[in-house]
């Protein structure tokens, strides 16, 4: 069993799974993932990390396919996938599909929530659903300009220590906030910064009760995966994607067994 | 033993969910709701007494209202067709005389100098590089205008309230509402607006929605629709109102394509994609001011070159074939008149012509080369001396009047520009579009559908205007 676990964190397997999605992973230390809502200037931020010059629409379902790009950072060779913008993982569209499998499958070494300042509330529905599934991720505050402008300011420091990620705000048009994303995403990459995610806690007692006694299950079954608590919420759900990828074992392709 | 432990996991979950019931979904929605609204109520900090998003509030009841929704639609459209239209002429006139007038001679006199066989200076020249500097003078400044105005209104936050205004004629069409966005999409390309339609959820939807992108006039008509129109309709006024006739056109055929996808999706939901119409939340973005330089920048890069690219890869072997088949003879004729002659019985029953048939079947490639084809086909049927270089050249003309010159001694009158206008819109999508149709349905069912149902629709409205203007013209 211990052999398997270290097989786990071994970077041959990740780039198994991630050419299995179609990504080219030659050459490079990290992946890392771009999510968020529609509208939150993810293609921006793309832009401003990359320095590609993807076009950007102010409309959602701009980007509907995944965009990828590069960059280094202290030495390191970063790919950067920008997934489609969603408001949640838990519907059956292909491009929450997408970006849902993304997460999941390709385990990227860190996922940037992009989520507008203006707009938190309606924006962490999300943030919390990505946050159940991988514990590597930083949120962008983007569009800060824009909400100060319209009255509103964000507490970084409360927000970071509530969902246990770090938060870098930015503003991603005027490339303001952008060096501090790069650092903190090579932190995140490197464990240098190890995320605590908060998980979900409005369930009911009962809820709550079961999805404890289903992830317990699952954790026996797949010790290394570090999304068993939301499996066994999807589980509940009755989302037939996850119980047909239990079945033809995408999951332990995903953690090397 | 690997299939027995996750079938036993899959036990557990079902017992389990059959304890915690149906409502487990909304319980679990409203956790991550009540989180949420947990978090955001500690970190927010509201700042004065700044009134919330007030303009974008007064703005959105008037783009979105029911009394100016539609209208400012319109409007719109027509300013951005109309700068298109103005806006296209002067370097259009400048590209062709560079491409056509000062480099195609110099090529001409290069290739005799080298002394290049007949058939191969033909073949290249006349048919490879004309179609290139053709597509490209009519192509890239109608494009370099539209779509760096189309992509401005994109950035601004225009196209959500498009769909908003549209959404409940959608729905009563059995559609999904953000049809709408796809649609929108398909006015730049229907391959894009195709792929766009992942945003739609419901597989019923989706289809419906990718088979009748093809009726969003993409950019390889747009210009097709200004030079005709330009040519028959704009003539029919006095030069100062002919921009604006012209442009009124454009727009009736394009708010037409508009009906035309309701119209279909709404025989689709009653026949073979019957069900639900399934509700969304549409967002309406927050209006942001565009950046100029850089819009201008992306749409130039990302759109015109890419589009003005496949019409160029499209292009240069249909010169290619244009000219092959003007100068193979069967019998005593090309190939391209017996086929001419041959088809253009059928072709003037719908108020077109063996031309324009032939012109159609030769750029299922790419609708941008429609035209050039037609001119080329034009002058090699009627042997049209001193205009045009020859058998099979695709050629150039300095202006739509006198492009207008060579249609009507093709036998064109305002019938024939009437009915390409709407040929143009009614046909089959072009072969890249049916091709990613296939890509994403995967099945050859709808694909077919997707490709005839528009042809169909084509015949049968060029019939009845045919028809008509014989019994009242």
């Amino acid at each position: 069993m211990t052999e398997l676990k270290a097989c786990d964190s071994c970077a041959l397997n990740n780039t198994a799974q991630l050419q299995k999605l179609g990504i080219n992973v030659d050459n490079t230390d990290f992946v890392v993932a771009l999510a968020g809502n529609p509208n939150t200037g993810k293609s921006t931020v793309f832009n401003a990390l990359t320095g590609l010059k993807q076009h950007t629409g102010n409309w959602p379902g701009k980007t509907v396919t995944r965009a990828e790009g590069g960059y280094s950072y202290e030495n390191k060779k970063i790919k950067l996938i920008d997934l489609p913008g969603t408001y949640s993982l838990l519907s059956t569209s292909q491009d929450e599909e997408i970006a849902r499998n993304f997460i999941l499958f390709g385990k990227p070494d860190v996922t940037i929530i992009v989520v507008d300042a203006a707009r938190i509330e309606r924006n962490l529905n999300l943030v919390l659903q990505i946050l159940e599934i991988t514990d590597r991720a930083v949120l962008c505050l983007n569009l800060m300009d824009e909400s100060k402008r319209h009255g509103i300011d964000i507490d970084d420091r409360t927000l970071s220590k509530e969902l246990g990620i770090p938060v870098v705000k930015c503003s991603a048009i005027k490339k303001e906030g952008i060096p501090e994303l790069l650092k903190t995403i090579h932190q995140v990459a490197t464990r240098e910064i190890i995320c605590q995610p908060h998980r979900i806690s409005g369930l009911s007692t009962s809820a709550q009760k079961m999805v404890e006694e289903l992830e317990a299950r699952v954790k026996q079954h797949y010790p290394a995966l570090p999304n068993s608590r939301w499996i066994a919420m999807r589980l509940l759900d009755g989302d037939q994607h996850i119980i047909d990828a239990l079945k033809n074992g995408e999951f332990e392709t995903a953690i090397s067994l | 033993m690997k299939i027995d432990k996750t079938q036993e996991l899959l036990n557990l979950a079902s017992e389990l969910r059959w304890q915690v019931g149906e409502g487990f979904h909304d319980t679990l929605i409203e956790g991550i709701y009540a989180d949420a609204a947990d978090i955001a109520q500690k970190v927010e900090i509201k700042q004065g007494s700044v009134p919330k998003f007030s303009f974008e509030r007064q703005l959105d009841q008037i783009l979105t209202s029911k009394r100016f929704g539609f209208p400012i639609m319109i409007l719109v459209l027509s300013i951005i067709l109309w700068l298109t239209i103005q806006g296209a002429n002067y370097p259009s006139g400048l590209l062709s005389t560079l491409f056509l007038e000062i480099i195609y001679p110099f090529l001409k006199s290069l290739s005799s100098q080298v002394g290049l066989p007949w058939w191969m200076d033909g073949f290249l020249l006349d048919g490879v590089y004309l179609a290139l500097g053709w597509v490209i003078s009519v192509m890239l400044p109608p494009m370099a205008i539209f779509f760096p105005l189309f992509t401005l209104l994109e950035d601004f936050g225009y196209l959500p309230r498009v769909a908003f205004n549209l959404d409940s004629a959608f729905k009563r069409s059995g559609a999904h509402g953000k049809q709408a966005l796809t649609m929108s999409m398909g006015w730049g390309c229907n391959a894009a607006g195709v792929i766009a339609t992942r945003i739609i959820d419901s597989p019923r939807e989706r289809l419906i929605a990718i088979i009748t992108n093809n009726f969003s006039l993409c950019n390889g008509r747009w210009p097709t629709q200004i030079l005709i129109a330009t040519i028959f309709i704009g003539a029919l006024v006095p030069d100062h109102f002919s921009t604006l006739l012209s442009t009124l056109a454009v727009i009736l055929v394009a708010l037409l394509g508009v009906g035309f996808t309701f119209l279909s999706s709404w025989m689709l939901s009653r026949t073979v994609l019957k069900g639900e119409v399934s509700t969304f939340a549409l967002e309406l973005p927050p209006y942001r001011p565009p950046r100029i330089w850089s819009t201008l920048y992306t749409s130039l890069i990302d759109r015109t070159l890419i589009v003005l690219w496949r019409a160029m890869v499209f292009a240069a072997p249909a010169g290619a074939v244009i000219w092959l088949i003007s100068n193979i003879p069967i019998g005593d004729q090309s190939m391209a008149n017996q086929t001419i002659d041959w088809m253009d019985g059928f072709g003037l029953f719908f108020g077109l012509n063996g031309v324009i048939l032939l012109a159609y079947m030769v750029a299922i490639p790419a609708n941008e080369i429609v035209i050039p084809t037609i001119l080329m086909l034009t002058v090699a049927h009627l042997d049209l001396l001193g205009v045009g270089v020859g058998d099979g050249v695709m050629f150039e003309l300095d202006s739509a009047a006198q492009t207008g010159e060579i249609l009507r001694a093709g036998g064109w009158t305002l019938l024939t520009g009437i009915n390409l206008m709407l040929f143009s819109l009614l046909h089959n999508p072009c072969s890249t579009t049916i091709f990613t149709i296939y890509q994403e349905t995967k099945s050859w069912k709808w694909t077919t559908i997707a490709s005839v149902m528009p042809i169909v629709f084509g015949f049968i409205v060029t019939f009845i205007v045919a028809q008509l203007w014989g019994l009242f013209a």
